[in-house]
């Protein structure tokens, strides 16, 4: 079937295209690329812009690993693995460390990624000025003054109604001192991993056409006042059930049956690697 | 836990899928994407409208391919259109020179060029036909062609438009022909306040339920008017290309099917009033889908509070295939966000109760 479509399934034209946006992203770390996104065989919404910079990007000597949630086996993950793979052969693997390119939703791996590595983030809406202002021609004004005081005001209401900065995942940073970044809806247990990294951060966002980046040792800095500092997800005195890590980004799961409640690694192939060992 | 990041979801992700094939075969009889191409045209038109691919056969294979679902059916549209390689660009095409083969005006009862109903159900009640459960299709074709042999062929000359007269009245606005490059959505991200090149295919490219629910919306309250169709006009668009061995020639590639209308407005005029026109152009045979689209042509010429006044509001959310893409993403998992939310919900309570 796929012989009937051109290699990693765009025409060479719009993987340029792409390309050049990325290199453009990488230039101005944190600043929202507009592009031309194509329409894909996977929903809009569904990682299409994440996927758009991995086929264009994407070549025989590259090894993938696609994970959804941190799971390799999550539904949009095996997709997504499924569908690259089909239309450029590569191969595919579960483990951090041998990936070129890592896709992914929600999550930064466990292992900490090294220089030559990529990590694709699947951005559903990129606009963190977005929970204030829901106009993108007021955003990109904003964006252009560094007017960010309402941003700033919605987590000092948000300290006063209730005496915490509520907002859960996709976590504002600053890149840079310059930009205000939505680093996708990674937990904020993951932001830090975006600070002065040894690989390179692309994120897309197919249906809403904007591409943007991070490049490696880049200044990454979660929004916080500096009487209430940046505060991420608590696992205290709970520990992976499977593999007892306790320094994981942890999924709550609830047994139906017995009524109890347990936890496991979120990063499942991370979790199979400490046990292995 | 139907589909949890745990191992196994490979296996029973490609049994569902197999599943589908199953819901697929329903019966031995094949569905012969000649018939869906023949005895389906509006809703191959709706779907080669929505898609922005005028392909009669690849939307019927869609539409056979995802069990006649208009969306799913776009949706394969819109992907395989993006393997393609954009050849040319082709020359503007006026839809004055249209074949036509239906054309109202609701402003007046005699235009130049005259009225002609061609087909349409407006006319028909509504009643199910139950003769239809048993139809002899070849008996009815041939009785059709039959019919139309026996015609004495008639010429329709092209005509101008209705707004042309009210033109050269002064009642309507005559401006420049803007022969700006258009803003092609399909390559660019869409930056507000967008050019009216922009705004047109993407209403064109619309959800026909979308947009006819907000032109229906400023019809009857959250909006200004009542607008007249000036003229509605349905018939075929001859397409050429630029021969590149010499300018002055061009290829002829084919005919379109579109609808194209034109609804008139009142307009202030600084003391006095005018009319305003609003435009709209679809794919195949649609006409409340090109209606509304030139409702919301004009309506987004206008400043207000309303969302159909707002082209960020109208624009961004009527892509069948984003609008589908993004509802149906919240089905995937969300575990790990969703346990970020829950550790900030909880936090919030446990520092109140021990506070």
């Amino acid at each position: 079937m796929m012989d009937k479509y051109n290699y990693a399934f765009l025409d060479e034209g719009s993987k340029r295209e792409i390309r050049r946006s990325v290199l453009k992203a990488v230039a101005i770390p944190g600043y929202q690329v507009p592009f031309g996104s194509r329409e894909l065989p996977i929903g809009r919404g569904w990682g299409t812009g994440g996927i758009q910079l991995t086929l264009s990007l994407i070549g025989p000597e590259d090894t993938l690993k696609v994970i959804d949630q941190g799971s390799d086996e999550s539904v949009n993950a095996v997709n997504i693995k499924k569908f690259v793979k089909m239309c450029t052969g590569v191969p595919c693997t579960t483990r951090t460390q041998e990936a070129t390119i890592i896709q992914t939703r929600h999550r930064i791996p466990e292992v900490p990624m090294t220089n030559g590595q990529i990590l694709v983030l699947q951005v559903p809406l990129p606009e963190p000025l977005r929970i204030v202002e829901p106009q993108e021609a007021v955003t990109k004004k904003m964006h252009a003054e560094s007017d960010y005081a309402p941003i700033w005001l919605q987590l000092y209401e948000s300290l006063i109604k209730y005496g915490k900065v509520t907002i859960s995942a996709e976590y504002p940073c600053l890149v840079e001192d310059r930009y205000i970044m939505n680093p996708s809806p990674i937990p904020k247990f993951d932001n830090s991993k975006l600070h002065d990294a040894e690989c390179l951060y692309l994120f897309g966002a197919g249906r809403e056409k904007k591409i943007y980046a991070i490049p490696p040792h880049t200044k990454v800095v979660s929004l916080a006042f500096d009487d209430v500092p940046f505060e991420k997800e608590s696992f205290r005195g709970k520990k992976c059930r499977l593999c007892g890590s306790t320094d994981t980004y942890l999924d709550e799961i609830f047994d139906s049956a017995t009524g109890e409640r347990y936890y496991q690694c979120s990063d499942t192939s991370y979790c199979k690697e400490v046990r292995s060992k | 836990m139907a589909y949890v990041a745990v191992s196994g979801g490979e296996e029973a992700i490609e049994a569902s899928i197999r599943l589908l094939s199953y819901y697929r075969s329903g019966t031995e009889k094949d569905l012969e994407l000649e018939v869906i191409q023949e005895k389906m045209s509006l809703l191959v038109d709706r779907v080669m409208s929505e898609a922005g691919l005028y392909s009669k056969t690849y939307a019927a294979l869609a539409l056979k391919q995802c069990e006649g679902s208009s969306d799913e059916a776009v949706f394969l549209l819109r992907a395989y259109r993006s393997t393609l390689k954009r050849s040319y660009d082709s020359l503007v095409a006026d839809t004055r020179d249209m074949r036509l083969v239906r054309r109202i005006s609701a402003a007046f009862k005699d235009i130049p060029g005259g009225q002609m109903l061609g087909a349409s159900y407006d006319y028909t009640h509504r009643l199910m036909d139950f003769d239809l459960q048993r139809e002899d299709a070849a008996a009815l074709c041939q009785k059709m062609h039959q019919t139309v042999a026996d015609q004495e062929p008639v010429e329709i000359a092209p005509c101008g438009r209705v707004s042309d007269e009210l033109k050269t009245e002064g009642l309507i606005d005559r401006f420049e022909q803007d022969n700006e490059e258009p803003y092609d959505v399909t390559q660019n991200l869409l930056e507000f306040p967008v050019p009216r090149s922009a705004r047109l295919q993407t209403l064109s490219r619309a959800d026909t339920g979308f947009i006819s629910g907000l032109a229906y919306s400023v019809l009857r309250g959250f909006g200004q008017v009542h607008p007249t169709v000036g003229e509605l006009r349905c018939g075929y668009v001859e397409i050429e290309v630029p021969y590149l061995e010499d300018a002055a020639e061009s290829l002829w590639i084919g005919e379109i099917l579109l609808t194209d209308v034109e609804v008139f407005n009142e307009a202030d005029d600084k003391d006095q009033l005018k009319l305003a026109c609003g435009y709209g152009a679809v794919m195949g045979r649609n006409e409340n889908k090109a209606i509304a689209m030139a409702v919301l042509d004009h309506e987004l010429d206008t400043t207000g509070d309303y969302p159909t006044q707002n082209d960020e509001f109208v624009l961004l959310h009527g892509d069948s295939l984003e609008m589908n893409g993004f509802i149906s993403h919240l089905k995937l998992p969300h575990y790990v966000t969703f346990q970020s939310k829950l550790d900030a919900v909880r936090k919030t309570r446990r520092e109140r109760h021990d506070g």
